[in-house]
């Protein structure tokens, strides 16, 4: 792992922004790889997220802060189609992906999860060994040719390969959390996705471990673009470019919804919030 | 005091005192009487186990040899000798037949009802029925085997027996792997489901190696009951008193139903011989345990 580096807040290159810059304006728009138009999720009747609308740019990290029950898992979910088996779950507006909405009648869940992958709160490897897990998503998929070189690949790229390449036949689960959540990450990069949305993944783990994932998710940039969910707010501003604030309202029908309050830059909406509300947040007076 | 002073069994002055002693007389008594009485319940619990294998053994083993599991059965109760290995051919085949039947479709059965039909009202209705098919008394799945088997194809057949044995075991076979299913967590189907795979293939790859285990023991306990039945053997499959290999053609016999015959005659040499079945199909039992236990734990992944 390249941890030469240990402060992390500097990492994210965004220290290039102007005051009071747009949020299409402070990258190309067209590298945008998804884009939300309004998106609404829904739990039965129940409109669980309101109105969502916000890019996310290619090779970079968005990250999604908020309160708890403001609806950030519920819309990252939505970018793969992971709420589908939930019953009464239901989004409505674009959840475009390269300019294609997601949620069309003839769209197959099955491609967009091979393309778009995740990463989950709790570390969940298969209770297989380290190999299989990260082979599973190769076979799944029909992956063909060197196997092996594909698993030593993903794990590299996960900073795990030379903690685990000589127990490879080991179970998974005799890891610890922090070694479990990166051959997570080792799995869902060995199907080469384009996107890796992440919930909340280093809530489990202690600090250590959270600053090795913290550095493997700038590592990856280089070839993936990343939405991260995360509580922690210095987590959002050392890992992330661009962060969305979300928070719950309460509308006239006494009815909770999740917003998205804010998207910009990380160090923007961090040093310089457009809105009271995330000023609020983040300076620790509400949430 | 010094820094090498021993610990001191009292509490300094104003600590407080966790001695067993500082417990009131009450809490002590409470405690020891659990105590006993929890292992007055084990032993209650192993008394008729052990009186079981004890009596089976004793009274069993006294006829046990090596022809007495392949030599045929004495068509006259009084005769002394003979064997049982007509009826542990029968129990072998109509029993692996019936498990070969009801596992698979209670496993397929489980899983539509854990991982696709869920809350759905059909999965309900089969749910329903499956505790309902618990319940049925095995002399009553007999008769039905009977009237809508036999009947049908105008004899007694060990192919009718496995009907019955496996019908006895398809609700046991579905209830517990459906528990076993339910007990894998969400997050690996999650996570298999956010690689990619499709649903079929996360069950097949994914949820059922997991609860393997757990679904090997279930069927086992379904086998086991099922090895034991007596009235649904002696209804449909009739009696015979050499070998009969082919389950279609023919009645044929097994352990229980011979246990059954041969302990309500009046002479020794059948007693004799139903005590031998006994210990014999005890040890078959044993036996299935012992293989199904060495299949899952190959399957089953080690923690370490």
């Amino acid at each position: 792992m390249a941890s030469n580096d240990t402060n992390l807040t500097t990492r994210p290159s965004v220290a290039v922004h102007a005051p009071g810059t747009t949020v299409s304006g402070a990258d190309s728009a067209n590298s945008s790889v998804m884009q939300l138009r309004d998106v609404s999720v829904y739990y039965g009747s129940y409109e669980a997220v309101r109105g969502t609308t916000m890019p996310i740019q290619q090779n970079q990290v968005t990250a999604m802060i908020g309160p708890s029950g403001c609806g950030k898992s519920t819309v990252l979910r939505a970018l793969n189609r992971m709420n589908d088996p939930i019953p009464g779950a239901r989004v409505s507006g674009d959840v475009l992906f390269h300019g294609q909405d997601l949620y069309a009648k003839d769209i197959d869940p099955i491609q967009v999860r091979r393309r778009i992958g995740m990463v989950f709160q709790k570390p969940n490897p298969f209770p297989k060994s380290i190999y299989d897990n990260v082979a599973y998503g190769l076979r799944i998929n029909g992956i063909k040719g060197r196997l092996d070189d594909h698993v030593e690949e993903a794990l590299t790229k996960a900073a795990l390969w030379d903690e685990v390449k000589d127990k490879l036949r080991k179970s998974a689960l005799a890891l610890s959390g922090g070694q479990q959540q990166r051959l997570c990450i080792a799995r869902t990069i060995a199907v080469k996705p384009e996107v890796i949305l992440m919930d909340e993944p280093c809530s489990a783990l202690d600090p250590i471990a959270t600053a090795k994932i913290e550095d493997l998710i700038f590592e990856l940039t280089n070839d993936y673009t990343i939405v991260i969910v995360t509580h922690n707010m210095q987590q959002a501003a050392r890992v992330s470019h661009y962060t969305a604030f979300f928070t719950a309202e309460v509308d006239e029908a006494q009815e909770r919804h999740g917003r998205l309050v804010e998207f910009s830059q990380t160090g923007k909406l961090f040093t310089n919030p457009a809105d009271k509300r995330t000023e609020d947040y983040i300076t620790g007076r509400f949430g | 005091m010094t820094l090498t002073a021993p610990p001191a069994a009292r509490p300094a002055a104003g600590g407080p005192d966790l001695t067993r002693a500082a417990l009131s007389g009450r809490r002590r008594f409470t405690n020891h009487l659990a105590t006993a009485a929890i292992w007055v319940a084990v032993l209650l619990a192993v008394i008729p186990l052990a009186l079981v294998t004890y009596t089976v053994i004793a009274k069993g083993g006294g006829v046990m040899s090596l022809s007495f599991l392949n030599e045929d059965i004495p068509n006259s109760y009084r005769r002394d000798g003979g064997g049982m290995g007509p009826a542990i051919v029968g129990t072998l085949l109509i029993t692996g037949m019936a498990a070969l039947m009801a596992i698979p479709l209670g496993v397929f059965g489980a899983v539509y009802l854990n991982e696709y039909g869920k809350q759905r009202p059909l999965a309900r209705v089969i749910r329903l029925m499956a505790d309902v098919m618990t319940g049925v008394p095995s002399i009553v799945m007999g008769l039905f085997i009977y009237i809508s088997w036999v009947l049908l194809v105008g004899e007694q057949t060990g192919f009718a027996g496995a009907l019955a044995l496996a019908c006895l075991m398809l609700p046991v076979v579905i209830r517990s792997s459906e528990e076993m299913l339910r007990l894998v967590p969400d997050e690996l189907r999650q996570a298999s489901m956010a690689l990619g795979a499709r649903k079929w293939k996360t069950t097949l790859t994914v949820v059922l190696p997991a609860a393997i285990s757990g679904i090997t023991s279930g069927s086992l306990l379904a086998v086991a009951r099922a090895a034991g039945e007596t009235a649904p053997i002696i209804i449909v499959t009739g009696i015979v008193f050499s070998p009969n290999w082919n389950l279609f053609d023919g009645s044929n016999t097994a352990l229980p139903a011979q246990i059954f015959r041969n302990a309500s005659q009046p002479f020794p040499a059948a007693q004799d011989r139903a005590w031998g079945a006994a210990l014999t199909l005890i040890v078959i039992v044993l036996g299935f345990t012992i293989i199904a236990r060495f299949i899952s734990s190959r399957f089953a992944i080690k923690e370490r």
